[in-house]
């Protein structure tokens, strides 16, 4: 505070500084906020990851204008902004592509902080702020997916909210009390859209406050994992390896998100439906309660979760067990901070052990991404002439192995975290 | 890693083999710049298929798009709705039509986006006599499909040969193959343009919006090394 008082602003700024923080908050969350300098590619998915959700907000208030929230009505509207709406089209498709990209830069996000231990101590709540984040963007689209009232939305939800009705004793009453009716009906929709539109924006703005609340308190990790605030400038006190937020990384992330909207426009303008991954073909069709599609597939990025969803046997008659180690394997991150025993945070300098089981699970998620897309008869049965698995689908068997990696590299975190041979840390960072 | 890269592409070697089972559908001849073929459809579509499905997302005025004025459309394609900016609608009723075919013909707004061109092109040269169904004739792309061959006196009667498995054209119709391949080409031209009316917009808009960005992105580039220069 002392340091405002010296130079007093003046004029209207000076007005509005003696009732409301303006140049202070400037200074303290952009111009003398220090950042690492030697962040790389990957530090632009925070940036984009905010920019995609002021996009989805602002390309929601239009689409809520003119889409109507009733299951007689919900397919026609869309169809009505697609054709009848000037520009409906671009925004419909602005909000559609925008959700899948959504995940993409959060996945690549999430990654970058299991690559460089962000959230190793000081930052374990800022990466659950992150994971909370993260949970709430699943139900947002999960929530949202269903307003096309197309027969994937349809069917879609069907699956997921009979997930509930597995779980022992109060699962069925669970299920009918989230629909609010027996099936997915128009009383489903409502709700849905009571939630897309509101509920979670508005519990997620707050998260995302919180998360970068969190970040500008303890200060961006980087890709050394170095603690920059270990050497400090004698005169000022500011990390000898840090810059000013702004300008420099405001002018670095212009570069990241035009680059990002390259992909993003080129997408929008010329393949909407990414072959069918972004949009589903089947979702063209109006929902329809009495036919249920051959083949029911969540949008691709679901698709890990569902891998594992489907990947679990039922034990006696119960699918509950998939549906918990589905759950599960969202929630484990959770646990990731306290998980990793290992002494340096960044992979350049763990061993070869935690690069080894990093890829494991990289891998894993995406076959398992993959399958999940996919009928589980997609790689053809075993010979059944073989014992045990003979008979059984190639892909389900696989599907279980990469859903026991994925486990394993959390589960088994602590021990290889802690065997694994550790490079010596610098004590400055160094410049990409 | 190197193990972990070839148990991928092994996987990837493995993938496209389920889909054999399913029907080998015909390259559909579509192309949205040909507005003579996309008018040919648009006559054909409402004329043939506007009778029983609807497509009632699209309106009559969009059909400016592919180069008709409002007077041809108001002269020569206006049949089911008294105003240029009506939705494509049919009389049938749904109920009606249930009873009557035993399915309502589904609306065709979107049937290219659900199905795709190909889908559409195969299925309407697909359709054969088969007396074992209530409307006698059969399709190969949709097997017991409710809907009758109503382009049976262009096409002629089909029968399907089994051991071939291949369909044997036996009556001529009005058409002959290359002409009627045509027709239902053009029809599923026009499906396609439907399905998006604003499609070849959106290309346009594309291409400038990207130029744009690309200036831009030299923009930034020089932006971001000036301001960075000093920084090592």
């Amino acid at each position: 505070m002392a340091k405002i008082e010296n130079n007093k602003s003046e004029g209207l700024l000076g007005w509005v500084d003696e009732r409301f923080p303006l140049s202070s908050f400037i200074k303290n969350h952009l111009t003398e906020y220090y950042a690492p300098k030697n962040f790389n590619f990957w530090y632009f998915f925070g940036a984009l990851a905010l920019f995609v959700f002021v996009m989805q907000i602002l390309t929601g208030i239009f689409l809520t204008m003119h889409y109507k929230p009733d299951a007689e009505e919900a397919f026609a509207s869309v169809e009505y902004i697609m054709r009848d709406v000037s520009f409906g089209w671009l925004i419909r498709y602005m909000h559609s592509t925008g959700s899948s990209l959504f995940f993409v830069v959060i996945y690549l996000h999430m990654f970058r902080s299991l690559m460089y231990g962000s959230y190793k101590k000081p930052r374990e709540l800022l990466w659950l702020f992150g994971v909370l984040i993260f949970l709430l963007l699943m139900a947002e689209a999960f929530f949202g997916y269903l307003l096309p009232w197309g027969q994937m939305s349809y069917w879609g939800a069907q699956v997921i909210v009979n997930l509930f009705a597995t779980i022992p004793f109060i699962g069925p009453d669970l299920a009918e009390w989230v629909r609010g009716d027996y099936l997915v009906s128009d009383a489903t929709l409502n709700r849905f859209f009571a939630f897309h539109v509101i509920a979670l924006p508005l519990a997620l703005a707050g998260l995302i406050f919180g998360h970068l609340i969190a970040l500008h308190e303890v200060g961006s990790n980087n890709p050394d994992g170095v603690d920059i605030k270990q050497v400090k400038d004698k005169k000022t006190g500011i990390p000898l390896d840090a810059i000013p937020f702004h300008p420099y990384y405001t002018v670095k992330d212009l570069i990241g998100l035009t680059v990002f909207l390259i992909v993003f426009t080129s997408i929008i303008f010329f393949a909407p439906e990414m072959g069918g991954y972004f949009l589903e073909h089947n979702n063209f069709v109006p929902a329809n309660p009495l036919v249920t599609p051959d083949h029911i597939a969540p949008v691709w990025y679901f698709t890990p979760f569902y891998s594992i969803l489907r990947a679990v046997p039922p034990i006696m008659g119960s699918q509950f067990p998939g549906v918990a180690a589905m759950g599960l394997s969202v929630m484990i991150l959770f646990l990731v901070p306290w998980l990793d025993k290992s002494p340096v945070r960044s992979i350049r300098y763990k061993g070869k052990l935690f690069k080894k089981w990093l890829t494991a699970f990289v891998v894993s998620f995406l076959v398992l991404g993959y399958l999940g897309t996919e009928p589980s008869y997609v790689w053809g049965q075993f010979s059944s002439a073989l014992p045990i698995i003979g008979g059984g689908d190639i892909a389900t068997f696989a599907a279980r192995i990469f859903t026991i990696i994925y486990f394993l590299f959390f589960i088994l975190m602590p021990i290889y975290s802690k065997k694994d041979v550790t490079k010596k840390v610098p004590n400055r960072v160094t410049m990409p | 890693m190197k193990n972990l890269i070839l148990i991928i592409i092994c996987f990837c070697f493995l993938a496209p083999t389920y889909a054999a089972d399913q029907v080998k559908l015909l390259s559909a001849p579509v192309d949205l710049n040909d507005k003579s073929s996309l008018q040919r459809g648009a006559r054909n579509f409402i004329n043939y298929c506007l009778n029983c499905h609807s497509a009632s997302y699209m309106r009559y005025n969009q059909l400016k798009l592919i180069g008709l004025s409002e007077e041809t459309i108001k002269k020569d394609l206006l049949f089911t709705a008294d105003k240029i900016g009506d939705p494509m609608d049919i009389a049938m009723q749904n109920e009606n039509a249930k009873v009557w075919f035993g399915a309502a013909p589904p609306n065709l707004s979107v049937t290219a986006r659900s199905r795709g061109a190909d889908w559409i092109y195969s299925y309407l040269r697909g359709f054969y006599r088969d007396s074992s169904r209530e409307m006698g004739w059969n399709n190969t792309v949709y097997q017991n499909s409710a809907m009758p061959h109503i382009l049976w006196e262009l096409q002629g009667e089909q029968f399907y040969d089994k051991t071939s498995n291949s369909l044997i054209l036996q009556k001529k119709g009005l058409l002959n193959p290359e002409q009627y391949d045509q027709f239902i080409g053009d029809i599923t031209n026009f499906m396609v343009f439907v399905s998006e009316p604003n499609q070849q917009k959106r290309k346009q808009i594309g291409y400038y919006v990207l130029a744009f960005l690309l200036l831009l992105l030299v923009l930034v580039i020089n932006l971001k090394k000036e301001y960075w220069k000093n920084i090592k």
